[in-house]
């Protein structure tokens, strides 16, 4: 699992080249209760920073940036309804969606666990 | 997320050791360090408040005496009436009433609370507003009434279905009180002035305490099962469903009672063919606006769809309009109701309730409807 400065996770899966992307039980415990959530739309193509879905806790809203470069292959469409789940289980049932990356060699400029945890220190 | 802000400098209200032991997350507030939520988090603590009993410190408002030189209370009442457009001269003993201090232009320099307790008047106004407020009262009240900004006694809000039953087990006689009652009461061995009254929507009370016995009334209240402590987080947000206006956002200088929709808070005897019609600052402007209209109103707004609208959104009167009619002021997500609610101006003419409105959220106009407020019904022991 590899993580962005920006509070996601992001782990490879079975398919070539495509990684799932969620938020860390940091930022979801930083964030507070969720209320709502966007998701992007399957075959949308994004570039690493753009704002790819929303997420609102009882405080505020904030962006999800894409980590990377791809196109966005899946959403996990049972979280816009049990949108609690983020905060249950970030790492697992709360993952947000899957992209093809354009580079999947863009994942070794990630961070790796111990840097993250450094980063969140 | 709090640059510019010296946490050194905050004032601490009389809890501050507890919010900090009970492990409540901290942030400035009106120039106080105050709860906005403990370690059961907004949504809990919002829905615990509806369903049991919540206990909040609300020690950052100011609490003001005014005694008339005179001794009567009703020249107390005669007077500051000079600066509200309400009836205080017919406040009856030991009740209380909502009220604001208005402008010259008819805008509003703050809300508060007034109760007639007998020799004098006690007033409860906004943490943001306490010190222009106390001056506004010295320089128009100086010569009828003795002004004293009460620095040594705290107050908590015991909000919530369960508020009568935990108070009754510390004086019996809270149970009689009706909505807007204000009574002195011992609890826990120390005199407290109590209303009740509170700014949840839910019965409840508010209690002013002695600085020295606060935090043992709290501690004694909060052994009750049915008590949890209550941050600003929920605070904010169950009196949004309850449609009451947090001042600074939904009211300031530039709305008007009329435009605020609290003319319900502006009793006959101070409107047009009133026995004292008008006598207040803006009143010319009040009553015109009450006679003909005004172009905004503000207005309860349930967005459509799942997003929470929030503070500043701006609304539109159709999907294309180009210019927006007014804004949200306050926006969140309703625990209670289980949906986004919001409140904010638009032009009277799209203010009915039913009507569709369109809010730009990201760059997107997404509908939304006018509706009655409140959201929640209020739970009053009237």
């Amino acid at each position: 699992m590899k993580f962005t400065e920006e509070h996601e996770w992001l782990d490879t899966t079975e398919d070539e080249g495509v990684v799932t992307v969620g938020i860390t039980e940091h930022a979801a415990e930083a964030l507070g209760e969720l209320v709502f959530l966007e998701l992007p739309e399957v075959g949308t193509k994004v570039v690493k920073g753009d704002e790819v879905a929303v997420i609102e806790s009882v405080k505020a809203a904030s962006e999800i940036l894409a980590p990377l470069d791809g196109e966005i292959v899946e959403v996990n469409e049972p979280l816009v309804d049990n949108v609690t789940l983020v905060n249950d289980d970030p790492t697992g049932k709360g993952w947000f969606f899957r992209i093809k990356l354009d580079n999947p060699s863009d994942m070794d400029d990630l961070l790796d666990e111990d840097a993250y945890k450094a980063l969140i220190e | 997320m709090f640059e510019g802000n010296n946490l050194a400098e905050l004032f601490k209200t009389p809890l501050h050791a507890v919010h900090l032991e009970l492990g409540a997350k901290m942030v400035p507030f009106a120039g106080y360090d105050m709860p906005v939520q403990y370690p059961l988090g907004v949504l809990k603590e919002h829905l615990h408040t509806r369903q049991s009993a919540g206990l909040f410190d609300v020690s950052h408002m100011g609490q003001v005496r005014l005694t008339p030189k005179s001794g009567n209370v009703k020249d107390a009442a005669l007077a500051l009436e000079a600066l509200v457009p309400m009836n205080l001269l017919d406040l009856g003993l030991s009740r209380q009433r909502y009220a604001f201090f208005t402008n010259d232009t008819g805008g509003i320099l703050d809300d508060l609370m007034v109760a007639n307790r007998g020799d004098h008047l006690f007033v409860v106004v906004n943490a943001a507003c306490k010190g222009a407020d106390f001056e506004h009262m010295k320089k128009y009240l100086s010569d009828s009434c003795k002004l004293e900004m009460i620095e040594d006694r705290a107050l908590i809000a015991l909000q919530g279905p369960k508020a009568e039953t935990v108070l009754a087990r510390l004086a019996p006689e809270v149970t009689d009180m009706r909505f807007m009652d204000v009574a002195t009461v011992t609890l826990n061995g120390s005199e407290c002035w109590i209303s009740r009254s509170g700014y949840t929507g839910e019965d409840g009370y508010e209690i002013s305490v002695p600085e020295a016995d606060t935090v043992a009334l709290t501690r004694a209240l909060l052994a009750f099962e049915e008590v949890e402590p209550i941050g600003l987080g929920a605070r904010d947000s169950l009196r949004l469903e309850a449609g009451l206006c947090l001042y600074g956002h939904d009211i300031d200088t530039e709305t008007t009672p009329v435009e605020g929709n609290l003319v319900w808070a502006m009793q006959k005897a101070r409107r047009a063919g009133g026995e004292r019609a008008g006598g207040f600052p803006g009143a010319d402007v009040i009553l015109d606006q009450l006679a003909n209209g005004c172009a905004r109103k503000r207005v309860g707004i349930k967005p459509d769809g799942r997003a929470p609208m929030r503070d500043g959104t701006p609304l539109f009167a159709t999907e294309d309009a180009s210019d927006a009619m007014g804004s949200i002021t306050s926006g969140g997500f309703g625990p209670t109701v289980g949906h986004p609610v919001a409140m904010g101006y638009v032009d009277s003419a799209h203010a009915a309730t039913g009507t569709t409105i369109f809010a730009e959220l990201r760059g997107k106009r997404l509908p939304a409807t006018i509706v009655n407020l409140p959201f929640t019904p209020a739970n009053f022991k009237r």
